[in-house]
């Protein structure tokens, strides 16, 4: 009997000393950001930390008061100290001070939430004015990766998953991922935006439902096709942010990841200039006729970064969702059927419409290249007017 | 040992059990061996379930892909939650149901005893061809529990297996909950009035009438995934004039109440077993019937507090906010009252209650977190991410999964007419509780510093918090073997005593009036109830 009282009276000391620690390491940590939320770079990151840490605050009280009166009596009503079982059964009193309690509390949360909403939904200045937007850009998400479109100024391009992130977290890796700086958080073109600015950000989908979040801003907010949905933001300091798909997407979604740019707005300015002398460059591509080798070359770019993550790299797909193209009948076909399952996708299959994606040039070298390349010897080209006409036509 | 003399009071004819294993299992309508059928399959589920959640703890152990390609990820994160949830926690308390409830409130056996054989012998053939969606060209469904469209449209042929399995279980859940409401209302002893029935049967009648309520239309959410995909009807293809984010709130509609089902009759189980080892009544026993039945209202009016990051009109974000707070109010109520039941009593700390203390703290720690998930504007954050993972794992495992274990404890006596070691059930406890937040307390940080649900691979930042959860992860998974082995030596009884018929020195209701292990056939000449016997008599 001796035996057994000691044996319970330390599953109850291991159980205090769990319950404490646990409690203390919700709190002790509490400031730091591997831990914790962080106030982030916009108005919306700040209200969401200062809530949560409000209510993580009153969490604990609560916790420690609920967990320490049971700890108590855990020790001080323990039949092995001789106590007689009370048979008390209900106190209309005490039911009532705790149930009117915690109404006052959510009440006391509900106000900073409520207001945090109504900042983020109807956004008004001082004076109750609707605030205006300086520029709005659209993001638009796809398996997997990001477009962005300055709607202002006529500039748009694709983020992906930089290329030795990529290369490291391949089942068989060429890249030692602890090499990688920003394993898995970088891409090849980030989103460019000025700083102090109202920016409306509409999101919309191609293929399945993303959701588009940078932690420093404070939100995350659904693209979803057949859907614009609108968000802002208005960045306060300058540097780089990083964030991730987070709404499962298929097989890479945890392999598209948001990175933002905040620049000056002087920078900001040179960079809008330089992104449509390239925009130009590339008209000018879109327009003239290539050589096979340039297709080729260029090509196999577009593929490795755009194709190879569903058709892999050897052509050889992964079936059945994802056909092989190495000795596929489309890709040794004619050429306008590729050129229009590539334009226009394929229903019911995850094959996206990559006319709105890739420039016409690009796509034209893509095709090319699957055509030429592993076991396939189609031996034609299709140049970016071949592109063109069709998508027009 | 001063209880014995009121066992076997009932029962003079013994047994009669079919002789035969077709006969005595696969034709049964005996409400003890359908809830020992319910059980053990529950228990393969969980830890068929679990050996999915290894595979992902083991490739989530460090960055990189080590281990499984990130489609099969998406497979398994699937198909563990499937199983979990409809294959292990459900059946689990449906098997507790059927073993319980007709014992505790007189009556001889469930109202539907062809129905009740029915009810189960669906479920291995549901589950069977769920999993077979491992073998098919293209795996198993990998968009998730959830199945959201249009991703889940882009499955292969899984879908059709899964979308008819998912019908199954539903029309077991339906079957299942019927019998349990026309026995609750029919089939009560003379004496026994509604508010004299324990609170477990309390809370499973109303669990009844939820799953009645939501699963037919979790079938008609996934028969219009069907239909879309195989026949052309275009209910959540924006192309085709539909609506992917209907699909969400039809889901949602069905899946709050269904978090529910999954939680009330834990709820039942610990108010069952923290009066027994306080040695004192139920505190505020009726204000937990009112506030199980609050819960139940609220469930069905908080959907979209998973959906505030589809964009939603500010009006519908602060209603679904409001109403997902109010919750905090009938579960804190249930808190409250388990700690007052505890104040004063005199306590012992037997397995079973080391289990209902656990899930007292931990569920309740998991009720934080819902309360901080509550907050649409903080939810921006915290949603989709490790937070959330952290917050269902504490309230579904160190909530749901911890009442069903310390109930089995709790019950094993009397199911098996053997003690369990009591020594080897205090390791097992001191193992899963303290392995349990190893596993997931740093989920919490992992989500707050930005880590996404459902990826294969992360960001090295977020490597240590990984590696941490997955070995606590494992040591859990070893720590449920363990369990197997105690529960399978109690009914071999090796190395066990025999169980008085009271069992424990507190226990009051039904059950404890009836030998150990609990004959097979109870009460066939009516139940005499003493409101001496029963636990919350006394408070009226």
């Amino acid at each position: 009997m001796n035996r057994k009282t000691n044996c319970f009276k330390n599953s109850c000391k291991n159980f205090l000393w769990l319950a404490i620690g646990l409690l203390f390491s919700s709190f002790a940590f509490a400031e730091k950001s591997k831990y914790n939320m962080t106030e982030g770079v916009t108005e919306f990151s700040k209200q969401a930390y200062d809530i949560h840490m409000i209510v993580l605050w009153i969490c604990v009280v609560i916790g420690v008061l609920v967990f320490g009166a049971m700890i108590y009596s855990m020790f001080a009503h323990r039949k092995s100290k001789g106590v007689t079982a009370a048979q008390f059964s209900h106190s209309t009193t005490a039911e009532i001070i705790w149930t009117v309690i915690p109404i006052i509390i959510l009440i006391i949360i509900a106000f900073p939430a409520t207001k945090a909403l109504i900042k983020m939904e109807a956004p008004t200045d001082a004076d109750g004015k609707n605030i205006v937007m300086d520029m709005t850009i659209k993001v638009t998400g796809f398996q997997w990766k990001w477009k962005y479109s300055y709607l202002d100024e006529g500039i748009s391009f694709l983020s992906t998953l930089k290329a030795d992130s990529n290369a490291a977290r391949q089942a068989n890796p060429t890249v030692d991922l602890y090499e990688v700086e920003n394993y898995l958080l970088d891409v090849d073109n980030p989103l460019v935006i000025p700083v102090d600015t109202n920016i409306r950000i509409l999101l919309t989908a191609d293929d399945v439902i993303h959701s588009w979040w940078v932690p420093a801003f404070g939100w995350k907010r659904d693209a979803i096709p057949g859907f614009v949905n609108e968000a802002w933001t208005n960045v306060k300091k300058i540097g780089t942010y990083r964030g991730q798909c987070a709404e499962l997407c298929g097989k890479d979604h945890g392999f598209m990841p948001i990175v933002v740019e905040v620049l000056s707005k002087e920078d900001y300015a040179n960079w809008v200039k330089q992104q449509k002398g390239e925009q130009e460059v590339a008209e000018v591509k879109n327009n003239s006729e290539w050589s096979q080798a340039d297709l080729m070359a260029t090509g196999k770019t577009v593929y490795d970064s755009q194709c190879a993550a569903c058709h892999q790299t050897t052509g050889q797909g992964m079936p059945p969702a994802f056909p092989a193209l190495d000795g596929s009948t489309i890709v040794n076909g004619p050429i306008d059927e590729q050129i229009k399952t590539v334009l226009f996708g394929k229903q019911g299959t995850a094959m996206a419409a990559f006319g709105g994606i890739l420039s016409e040039s690009d796509i034209a070298a893509a095709i090319t290249y699957t055509r030429n390349a592993w076991g396939n010897t189609a031996k034609d080209a299709a140049q970016p007017q071949d592109v063109k006409r069709i998508k027009n036509s | 040992m001063s209880h014995a003399a009121v066992a076997d009071t009932h029962d003079h004819d013994h047994d009669h059990k079919p002789k035969g294993f077709v006969k005595r299992w696969l034709m049964t309508t005996n409400h003890k061996d359908i809830g020992t059928l319910y059980l053990i399959f529950a228990l393969t589920m969980f830890i068929l379930g679990g050996a999915m959640a290894m595979i992902i703890r083991l490739e989530l152990f460090q960055p990189g892909l080590q281990f499984v390609q990130p489609d099969f990820f998406n497979q398994l994160t699937t198909m563990h939650a499937l199983i979990m949830v409809f294959g292990a926690v459900m059946p689990a308390f449906v098997g507790f149901a059927n073993w319980m409830i007709p014992i505790m409130i007189g009556a001889p056996d469930m109202a539907l005893p062809r129905m009740n054989n029915w009810s189960f012998w669906i479920l291995p053939f549901a589950f069977t061809m769920l999993a077979s969606t491992f073998f098919m060209d293209g795996g198993a469904p990998a968009a998730g529990w959830t199945l959201y469209p249009p991703l889940v449209l882009q499955g292969g042929q899984n879908l059709a297996f899964a979308v008819f399995a998912i019908h199954m279980l539903g029309i077991s859940s339906i079957m299942g909950a019927i019998n349990v409401i026309a026995t609750i209302m029919n089939m009560r002893a003379p004496n026994m009035g509604y508010l004299k029935m324990p609170l477990f049967v309390w809370t499973w009648l109303i669990t009844a009438f939820l799953l009645i309520a939501v699963m037919p239309v979790f079938a008609g959410a996934v028969t219009m995934l069907l239909t879309d995909h195989y026949f052309g009807t275009t209910f959540f293809n924006a192309a085709g004039g539909g609506d992917p984010v209907l699909f969400q709130h039809i889901f949602w509609f069905f899946g709050h109440p269904e978090v529910y089902i999954m939680i009330l009759p834990s709820f039942g189980i610990i108010s069952e077993i923290i009066p027994t080892f306080a040695r004192k009544p139920l505190f505020g026993y009726v204000s937990m019937v009112y506030a199980t039945a609050g819960i139940a209202f609220l469930s069905f009016i908080v959907w979209a507090h998973h959906m505030f990051s589809v964009g939603m009109p500010l009006g519908g974000e602060l209603f679904f906010m409001y109403a997902t707070f109010l919750i905090s109010i009938p579960t804190g109520v249930k808190v409250f009252n388990w700690v007052s039941t505890m104040w004063k009593g005199a306590m012992t700390f037997e397995t079973p209650m080391l289990w209902a203390i656990a899930f007292i703290i931990l569920f309740t720690i998991g009720g934080f977190s819902g309360l901080m998930l509550a907050i649409a504007p903080a939810d921006f954050q915290y949603h989709d991410t490790y937070f959330v993972v952290a917050h269902f794992h504490y309230v579904l495992v160190t909530g749901a999964v911890f009442a069903i274990i310390g109930g089995a404890y709790y019950w094993l006596p009397k199911w098996s007419g053997n003690m369990y070691s009591e020594r080897l059930g205090k390791i097992h406890f001191w193992w899963s509780t303290i392995s349990v937040n190893v596993l997931f307390f740093p989920q919490h940080f992992l989500g707050l510093a930005g880590m996404p649900r459902r990826i294969p691979d992360y960001s090295t930042q977020f490597a240590e918090f990984n590696m941490w959860s997955s070995i606590g992860g494992f040591a859990f998974g070893l720590a449920q073997i363990f369990f197997i082995v105690i529960v399978w030596r109690t009914v071999k009884g090796k190395g066990t005593t025999k169980a008085t018929s009271r069992v424990w020195e507190g226990a009051k209701g039904l059950e404890w009036f009836i030998p150990s292990p609990a004959p097979h056939h109870t009460f066939q000449d009516g139940a005499p109830v003493n409101d001496e016997h029963l636990a919350h008599v006394s408070s009226h």
